[in-house]
């Protein structure tokens, strides 16, 4: 096997990893719009690292961090629809960012790959990034989970039962800022909250409890990577579409098999 | 069905020289211009049963929801006992599909607590066989009484219960009032309900706050029933038939208090 392919299937299955606790949440508590504003928020990270000249991974985080904390705030305020705002936000933010790279002539950046993610050329920095990120999200998944399974269900009712409960809001936003800011290396700002979103929404269909739940879509997201690498190099197509394309299969092949709850 | 008469068992008296759980002095609250809640005094005692009643929009679940420190009032203060273990049932509980939860997952959500537990939970609230059921496939009344044992989970000093009787039919609904009232004797805590059913709170209640923004009026059911505040609320016709009501429970119970009295309650 090639060094390239190992170094892609082993960074695909490391974002799948962290992908699939919080993926869960996305796709419970409603967040995905959320995740969508975080990730088109990306680019402006990007640019910031060219203009600093520093490594874009950080300021990617550093971007993704303080638009997840802007947009926990905002959340809150109830005066507008939630989506609206989002769905608002999150486009204002691409084009910041295209218009940023735009203005940096000096530097020619490949945009697609940003777009749709390059995992192929993955590097070991990124590797390392990824994979600590995995460790930090299951680790305070598994910490948080009853909090943040219970202000899911019902907040007030978490409340009074001495969750702290913003407390445990915005660390889950903040981990899904880092999740999504690793999914970028892997599939790109455009596709990185189909991969939180589908493997989650597939998942669904198979199991009945949120802790099976949690463990089918880290597997379906590992099994997505897997063989859309594989597809992508049997077939000479784009990595990053290839691992969302063999998601959406999984998801509708699992919405066809007959499963009923007592 | 056999119904103890608490208001026998302990009359009004007894019950102001018991420990206070939690009082709101009075507190205002504002959504945007509007006056939700207008100087509203109410408090829960140690084995009390308050019910606040209320038209739709009358600031009920508001100050519920100040009660239980959710929000903070804009004037006036609120003050719980130290330490005081809050079981609470909300008024809506929406269930979404796409969470799998099953009634026991969502019970081990309140507390960590052993499948023994919940086992005798789910029993002592009357639903011990749907415990491997998810929580979207039960009924409305089940669902009221598995919030019920999700409430009682951390053994509460006081028991807040929101429209527990929402969408209950009338013979479920005197059961599950007869289950409060044996919660508040087993457990010794204080019972706040709300309520906009006034037929039925009635009989194990010991006080009612009859709230519209402000507090209409306050006291036991059957002195409320007959106070102009009452009556400028919620009609004459309701307090004549309530007033009839409570006259033939009161009758009734001088004579034999712990006779099943199932016959003189509307159901």
């Amino acid at each position: 096997m090639e060094d390239f392919f190992l170094r892609a299937i082993i960074g695909g299955l490391g974002f799948a990893l962290a992908a699939g606790p919080v993926g869960c949440f996305v796709v419970w508590r409603r967040m995905a719009y959320l995740g969508e504003a975080i990730a088109h928020a990306i680019l402006l990270g990007i640019a910031l690292g060219f203009l600093l000249e520093i490594e874009p991974m950080i300021t990617v985080f550093v971007i993704c961090f303080f638009f997840a904390y802007m947009l926990a705030r905002i959340e809150q305020d109830q005066r507008i629809s939630i989506n609206v705002l989002l769905g608002s936000i999150s486009h204002f933010a691409l084009a910041l960012g295209l218009l940023a790279l735009a203005f940096m002539e000096h530097i020619r950046v490949d945009l697609i790959s940003f777009l749709f993610g390059d995992i192929l050329a993955i590097d070991s920095f990124e590797l390392a990034t990824i994979y600590t990120v995995a460790v930090i999200v299951c680790i305070l998944v598994k910490w948080q989970w009853r909090n943040l399974l219970s202000i899911t269900v019902n907040q007030d009712l978490a409340a009074v039962e001495g969750v702290p409960v913003e407390k445990t809001r915005l660390l889950l936003i903040m981990v899904l800022a880092m999740v999504i800011a690793i999914g970028m290396t892997i599939v790109g700002i455009l596709l990185v909250i189909a991969m939180v979103i589908i493997p989650a929404a597939a998942a669904r269909c198979l199991t009945r409890t949120p802790g099976q739940m949690v463990v089918v879509t880290t597997m379906i997201g590992c099994l997505a990577v897997v063989s859309g690498l594989y597809g992508s190099l049997i077939w000479d197509t784009p990595a990053g579409p290839s691992i969302i394309a063999v998601a959406g299969v999984i998801f509708f092949l699992a919405n066809l098999i007959p499963f009923r709850e007592k | 069905m056999s119904i103890i008469d608490n208001d026998n068992i302990q009359p009004s008296g007894d019950v102001d020289q018991r420990e206070l759980l939690v009082e709101a002095k009075s507190v205002s609250y504002w959504i945007g211009n509007r006056q939700i809640l207008d100087s509203v005094d109410i408090s829960v005692r140690r084995g009390e049963i308050v019910t606040l009643i209320g038209t739709n929009g009358a600031g009920k679940s508001t100050l519920i929801r100040i009660l239980l420190q959710l929000i903070k009032p804009d004037q006036g203060k609120v003050i719980q006992c130290p330490g005081l273990r809050v079981g609470y049932s909300p008024q809506h509980v929406h269930r979404d599909p796409i969470l799998p939860l099953t009634v026991r997952h969502f019970l081990a959500l309140g507390d960590s607590i052993s499948l023994e537990r919940i086992r005798e939970l789910l029993d002592e609230v009357g639903v011990g066989n749907i415990l491997d059921y998810p929580i979207t496939g039960i009924s409305g009344g089940e669902l009221h009484r598995v919030m019920l044992a999700r409430a009682l989970l951390r053994k509460p000093d006081l028991l807040v219960l929101d429209e527990p009787m929402a969408g209950v039919d009338a013979a479920s609904q005197s059961e599950l009032y007869s289950l409060i009232g044996d919660i508040r004797d087993r457990y010794g805590c204080g019972v706040l309900l709300v309520s906009h059913d006034l037929y039925m709170v009635m009989a194990d209640t010991n006080t009612v706050v009859c709230l519209n923004h402000h507090v209409c009026c306050t006291g036991h059911p059957r002195t409320v029933v007959t106070h102009p505040g009452f009556i400028s609320v919620f009609g004459q016709d309701l307090s004549n038939t309530l007033a009839i009501y409570s006259h033939s429970h009161d009758h009734d119970h001088s004579t034999r208090c712990s006779e099943p009295e199932s016959s003189d309650r509307p159901s």
